[in-house]
């Protein structure tokens, strides 16, 4: 069963100014992630990454075509009761502890009373930011706001991970902990479906990558094999289909 | 209805933790305190006239904390982008928008309750009797006002981009209705006619706020107000508001996030 489903999808950003030309960010756009899978979805800066992220979230709509989680069209809020969601930049309510900000978003996906203090115990601890819970989040690192973000995509247990870079901003230690969380899902048959720039990690941690390149699927496909057919690395794949010019 | 209270209770929190409202009550507390103290002639009267002066007071300082607590809410939510983490998960945009609104309209009930107490303490302290009735009734007619104000305040803030001027706008605005609205209809009569008309249409358009200000209730110890005419404050109350955040809704429907 596919977690994950776009079909033909477009995504043009309309200026308010008259006149100004429409910006197509994505074109044509047809992908699809199976349960079980970590899917790297890859591209250079202003890619479309983020831009089809926004549509499965349902936060922009999109221009022509379909995107589906689980089946159910994105335009549906239900479509996101089981994913969890790391947005590129990460800011929360700064005046809440991150306890105070993980029990509203449990609130939110309705788990149960008796369930939430465990659940919000158990993210807490995954991301090591047991020892901050009860300080408020603008006293938090840059790195502690990002694994707070972390705690709050995993807080209703998603089967599906969407997450747009969540790697950067961390230090060695903290991208290896997101690697092992990553892989400790996929343990537990989770989907994660994420965009990031750090090519050798995605090389160890994903099963297939999606390479888009100007809004346009350029590669797609398992990283073994692509590995196999370039007899290059992901690094070297990459530039190359960008069209970046080798060094010697 | 968890989702919306769950939203709700976020904005109540932030209230409670930043300094406007605080910042508010301590100069009202010190106008009034002011006001009473060139109290030299211990005339009957002057306890009228300080009553007055901390009812407009609250006014006015309601007014400011209903209107900018409301601002600020979605312009906030969109520059910080919490608003990606929070509408990524199943909540609907109408939910959203309740959420905002009730939170609001709570926030500046639970900011009124300390003002109305304030100034309990105050005319307790010159009169013997307390009409605790009369306060209550006063001061619900006022934060069902509010309630308005906050629906208006919130659909200001999607249609006008700047949080600030919208802020300005709608305290001209209910200013405006508060001081003008009730002669609007005097005025259109001495007036040539496309604009007489054009200003019978707005008097009767505007919620007319001012019907829900009833200080006399208080300052000059009049009846309380039959059962009949509160439910029908109720229920205009009611209209206006579901209009407005009904309004609200249709802009921020289909509305992309960046
Ligand atoms: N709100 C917007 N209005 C107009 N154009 C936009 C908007 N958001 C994104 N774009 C454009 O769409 C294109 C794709 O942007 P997007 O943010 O999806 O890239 P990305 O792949 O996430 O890049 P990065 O790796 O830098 O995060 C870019 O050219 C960008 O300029
Ligand atoms: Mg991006």
């Amino acid at each position: 069963m596919e977690t994950l489903t776009i079909d033909n999808l477009r995504v043009e950003y309309r200026s308010r100014a008259v006149g100004d030309p429409v910006k197509t960010a994505v074109r044509g756009l047809n992908l699809r992630v199976a349960q079980g899978e970590v899917f790297g979805f890859l591209g250079p800066n202003g890619a479309g990454k983020t831009s089809t992220m926004n549509v499965l979230l349902g936060f922009v709509p999109p221009t022509s075509g379909t995107a589906r989680l689980f089946g159910v069209d994105v335009r549906e809020p239900i479509a996101r009761q089981r994913i969890g969601y790391l947005p590129e930049q990460t800011y929360y309510y700064k005046f809440l502890t991150a306890e105070e900000l993980l029990r509203f978003y449990a609130e939110i996906f309705q788990i149960p009373k008796a369930e939430r203090t465990q659940r919000i115990d158990a993210v807490l601890k995954l991301v090591e930011l047991d020892h901050a819970r009860t300080r408020q989040i603008k006293t938090y690192s840059k790195g502690m706001q990002q694994r707070a973000g972390l705690a709050q995509a995993l807080i209703n247990n998603p089967d599906l991970l969407i997450l747009d870079e969540p790697t950067s901003g961390l230090d060695p230690i903290g991208r290896m902990k997101v690697r092992e969380i990553i892989q400790r899902l996929k343990s537990e048959g989770k989907t994660v479906f994420f965009s990031s720039h750090e090519l050798g990690e995605v090389e160890t941690v994903c099963d297939r990558i999606a390479i888009l390149h100007q809004g346009e699927l350029k590669t797609e496909g398992r990283v073994s094999d692509l590995l196999r057919q370039h007899g290059a690395n992901l690094e070297q794949i990459f530039l190359k289909i960008i069209g970046h010019p080798l060094q010697p | 209805m968890n989702t919306i209270w769950a939203l709700a209770k976020i904005v109540v929190l932030e209230m409670i933790r930043r300094k406007d409202f605080y910042v508010l009550f301590i100069l009202t507390v010190l106008l009034t305190g002011m006001a009473g103290s060139v109290n030299l002639f211990n005339d009957h009267s002057i306890v009228r006239y300080l009553k007055e002066i901390c009812l407009l007071l609250i006014w006015v300082a309601s007014l400011v904390i209903a209107i900018t607590c409301t601002a600020r809410q979605i312009p906030m939510e969109r520059e910080q982008r919490t608003i990606f983490p929070l509408l990524a998960k199943p909540v609907t945009r109408a939910q959203f928008l309740l959420g905002k609104f009730l939170g609001c309209w709570v926030a500046t009930g639970l900011a009124l309750l300390v003002f109305y107490l304030f100034f309990g303490v105050v005319s307790a302290s010159r009169e013997q009797h307390w009409p605790v009735l009369n306060y209550l009734q006063a001061g619900f007619l006022h934060w069902l006002m509010l309630g308005i104000v906050i629906a208006a305040t919130l659909l200001g803030s999607i249609v006008f981009a700047a949080p600030s001027s919208n802020g300005t706008i709608c305290f001209v605005c209910v200013a405006g209705i508060l001081l003008l609205g009730r002669h609007l209809n005097k005025v259109a009569l001495g007036l040539a006619e496309p604009l007489q008309s054009l200003l019978y249409g707005i008097y009767f358009v505007i919620p007319h706020l001012e019907l829900f200000d009833v200080r006399d209730l208080i300052t000059h110890n009049w009846d309380l107000i039959p059962g009949g005419v509160m439910a029908l404050a109720i229920l205009y109350a009611a209209t206006y508001t579901a209009f407005l955040l009904t309004a609200a809704w249709l802009v921020f429907r289909r509305r992309p996030l960046n």
